[in-house]
């Protein structure tokens, strides 16, 4: 994985963010939320960092981080797009929508478009069954999306 | 709700907020503004009223007219319509869809006839982000009678007289749960609720959270003075940030009211609560996983025993009730233990939540008495299958659940009953499936799942269902051969037998029960290559009919990977070893002539 910088400020900031968990390493994954709020993912160096100040092993937020699934290490794109593969939207065409995205987008599920615009991913129920089939595009909800509504979608951004 | 002449009730929940609920309530306030209604009428956003397939829900109070499918547009309608010339707004009216008659009250619709809320009794009615709602309807009272009246162990009785079982899942009895705890002797102890609801296709625990906090807050607290805990925490997933802003402004103002914090009613009693976060994994609703998640540790389950009541949290003696169990213990102490059980069935008392979804008309959260059968949910709260499609299979109790046939649908939901039919309760995912579903395909949806979620910690889970899934993927791509059936079977056995916690243990069910249920099914795929309900796309074949066929070449210009052929004005053919059925060319022949075989 290619080496990412992160300016002084930041390491400072997220020094600081450990600190007010009093470096304890059962926040951790309190401190990883915190993290991956600022700076949108969670590149090795950030582990690197976290790890150094909480005083554990680099492995062991490495561990963390990779069993956790809304823990990414790869940037998201500026919209980033999930389809909800809970069962109640799975009966509902789910994986049809999620074909058509794939196929619109040209990425795979866990990618980004080489431009940056847009990330594919799936996510296990938003809970909002009754709406399913479901895609999420950042904070935005599209409910009862078929396959024929995705290019319309794509469009609006 | 006292200085207001007529509320107006706006579902606050995640489905309705998805469909512009906000826009909705903020439209009404601007409307009820500009007619200077401001003081008469409140507009209070709640919890999810449970009708979910009809939101987002208006409801208006006290004449209990219930609007569906309302749009940020209609507000002003209601305004004038409803408040100030007191006429109904028809058209947002719920139309029966037997009588095709317009229904106003709730409690007239078949969706809401059979449910009896407990757990879910706040939802809908209060607005969850205000205490003194909660407290108008005898919030914080069982709390302070128990504290006043009761002795822990006799508090812990009422739980115990109740019959209570752990909504979670595994059905085991909370009082007897609380008894191990406080008999544990340590210098601290915990409460846990885990609302980590990963499920998919679950949100009951998301809803009551978000629609009645305090009640998780007021039954961790009685959980607390029973066993003797001065510190609660809730697990809840990171993904519902609605729920996890509720519950902070609930915990907020019951430490402002004094009753979360020291000295809870003037009794020296010490409870407080605060949140931890889950991060996405299915396995920490397995409550050993839970406790080493809140640790700031990889979220894998341990043996039991030693069990949480004994060694939990920090090695501490832990309480872990999920949110639905936690919800119905005020109202098991404001009723009383007797009245608890004499609701469902004897060896289950009370009611279920359940996230009722999939082919199904009315899709939302009902709840009703155990023992409902499955016929009385499916058709007539769900109100049948959707689109008139025969109804095939439901699962029940998610990923770790079975599905469930029409030979099943007179029986009567309990945690016993569930659980002898191949199924279990679960959390109370409800998933109706209908003829199109192919039930090979939906078990290895599970897999999928849980080949994902599983921790990897033990090898029966983690490598055995990979080789599950392989084994299903095969038999839907049309390459099943004799033997694999007994070895799919053999292996699902070996992985219920021995894998290390709940969910490694339960994960081949799907398997287990679809081929059990459904094994004509798995024979076709393996023996014929076919797929009965047509879902398995490597089984199907596109042909065109050569009498239908006009040859208007329609299809071969609109089929991407040119896989059909033929000369203007006679039959075309269909090149299988080319289509790769994406089903383009049936949309767009207007003759009928193609066809899946």
């Amino acid at each position: 994985m290619a080496k990412v910088k992160i300016p002084e400020n930041k390491v400072q900031e997220l020094r600081d963010l450990c600190k007010n968990f009093d470096n304890e390493p059962g926040e951790l994954i309190n401190v990883l939320h915190g993290a991956q709020g600022m700076f949108g993912y969670l590149p090795a160096e950030v582990q690197e960092i976290v790890a150094d100040e909480m005083n554990v092993s680099v492995a062991h937020v490495y561990g963390v981080v990779t069993f956790y699934s809304f823990f990414s290490m790869l940037p998201k794109g500026k919209h980033p797009i999930s389809i909800c593969m809970g069962t109640a939207c799975y009966v509902r065409g789910a994986e049809k929508v999620l074909d058509e995205f794939k196929r619109h987008l040209e990425v795979k599920v866990g990618e980004t478009t080489p431009d940056g615009k847009y990330s594919l991913s799936c996510l296990r129920c938003v809970g909002a069954c009754g709406l399913a089939p479901v895609v999420t595009i950042g904070e935005r909800v599209y409910g009862r999306v078929s396959p024929e509504d995705v290019r319309g979608i794509l469009e609006e951004y | 709700m006292a200085k207001y002449k007529n509320h107006i009730l706006v579902c606050g929940g995640t489905g309705c907020r998805a469909s512009e609920s906000e826009a909705i309530a903020s439209n009404l306030n601007a409307s009820l503004s500009e007619n200077n209604l401001q003081d008469d009428v409140q507009v209070v956003r709640t919890g999810c009223f449970g009708f979910c397939e009809k939101g987002p829900v208006v409801k208006m109070v006290p004449d209990n007219t219930f609007y569906v499918h309302v749009a940020p547009d209609d507000a002003e309608d209601i305004v004038l319509e409803h408040v100030i010339k007191g006429r109904k707004v028809e058209r947002l009216l719920y139309v029966d869809p037997e009588t095709k008659e317009h229904v106003s009250d709730s409690r007239h619709m078949d969706f809401y006839k059979k449910q009896l809320r407990i757990a879910l009794r706040n939802c809908g009615f209060i607005n969850p982000e205000n205490i003194d709602e909660y407290i108008a309807r005898d919030g914080y009272s069982a709390l302070g009678t128990i504290m006043e009246e009761m002795t822990p162990e006799a508090a812990i009785n009422v739980v115990k007289d109740s019959g209570l079982r752990g909504r979670g899942g595994g059905g085991f009895p909370s009082g007897l749960k609380w008894e191990l705890t406080r008999k544990s002797e340590a210098d601290q102890k915990y409460v846990v609720c885990n609302a980590d609801e990963g499920d998919p296709g679950a949100f009951m625990d998301r809803s009551i959270l978000e629609g009645d906090p305090h009640s998780v807050l007021e039954a961790m607290a009685i959980c607390g003075y029973c066993i003797g805990a001065d510190r609660g925490l809730i697990y809840i997933r990171a993904e519902y940030p609605l729920a996890i802003k509720r519950l902070k402004i609930a915990i907020e103002q019951a430490r402002d009211y004094g009753l979360l914090g020291n000295d809870i009613f003037g009794t020296g009693f010490n409870f407080d609560v605060e949140i931890r976060y889950g991060a996405g994994a299915f396995v920490c609703g397995e409550e050993t996983a839970l406790i080493h998640s809140m640790e700031g540790l990889r979220g894998e389950p341990t043996v039991k025993p030693p069990f949480p009541a004994q060694s939990g949290y920090k090695e501490k003696p832990t309480n872990v009730n999920n949110v639905e169990t936690f919800a119905n213990i005020p109202a098991i102490f404001l009723k009383g233990a007797d009245w608890f059980k004499k609701i469902g069935t004897e060896k289950s008392p009370g009611t279920k939540v359940f996230a009722l979804a999939g082919k199904v008309n009315n899709v939302g959260l009902i709840e009703v008495p155990m023992g409902t059968t499955l016929r009385e949910v499916i058709f007539d709260i769900g109100g049948g299958i959707k689109g008139g499609k025969k109804f095939k299979a439901v699962q029940t109790g998610g990923p770790s659940g079975g599905c469930l046939t029409e030979d099943h649908l007179d029986l009567a939901i309990d945690y016993d009953g569930l659980l002898a039919s191949g199924s279990m309760m679960g959390s109370g995912g409800m998933i109706v499936m209908d003829e199109d579903d192919c039930m090979v395909s939906v078990a290895k949806f599970y897999l999928d799942f849980t080949v994902e979620e599983s921790c990897g910690k033990c090898t029966p889970c983690r490598v055995g269902n990979k080789r599950l899934h392989e084994m299903l993927d095969k038999i839907t791509l049309g390459q099943g051969e004799e033997g694999d059936l007994t070895r799919l079977r053999n292996l699902a056995n070996v992985i219920k037998d021995t894998a290390l916690c709940g969910l490694g243990q339960t994960s081949p069910n799907p398997v287990l029960s679809t081929m059990d249920n459904f094994p004509e099914e798995y024979q076709s795929h393996v023996k014929e290559s076919k797929c009965p309900a047509g879902q398995c796309r490597a089984l199907m074949q596109y042909v065109i009919n050569s009498k239908l066929c006009v040859g208007c070449t329609l299809c071969s210009r609109v089929c991407p990977v040119d896989a059909i052929s033929g000369e203007k004005k006679l039959p075309h053919v269909i090149d299988s070893s080319v289509c790769i059925k994406c089903g383009a060319c049936i949309e767009k022949c207007k003759f009928g002539a193609i066809s899946i075989q």
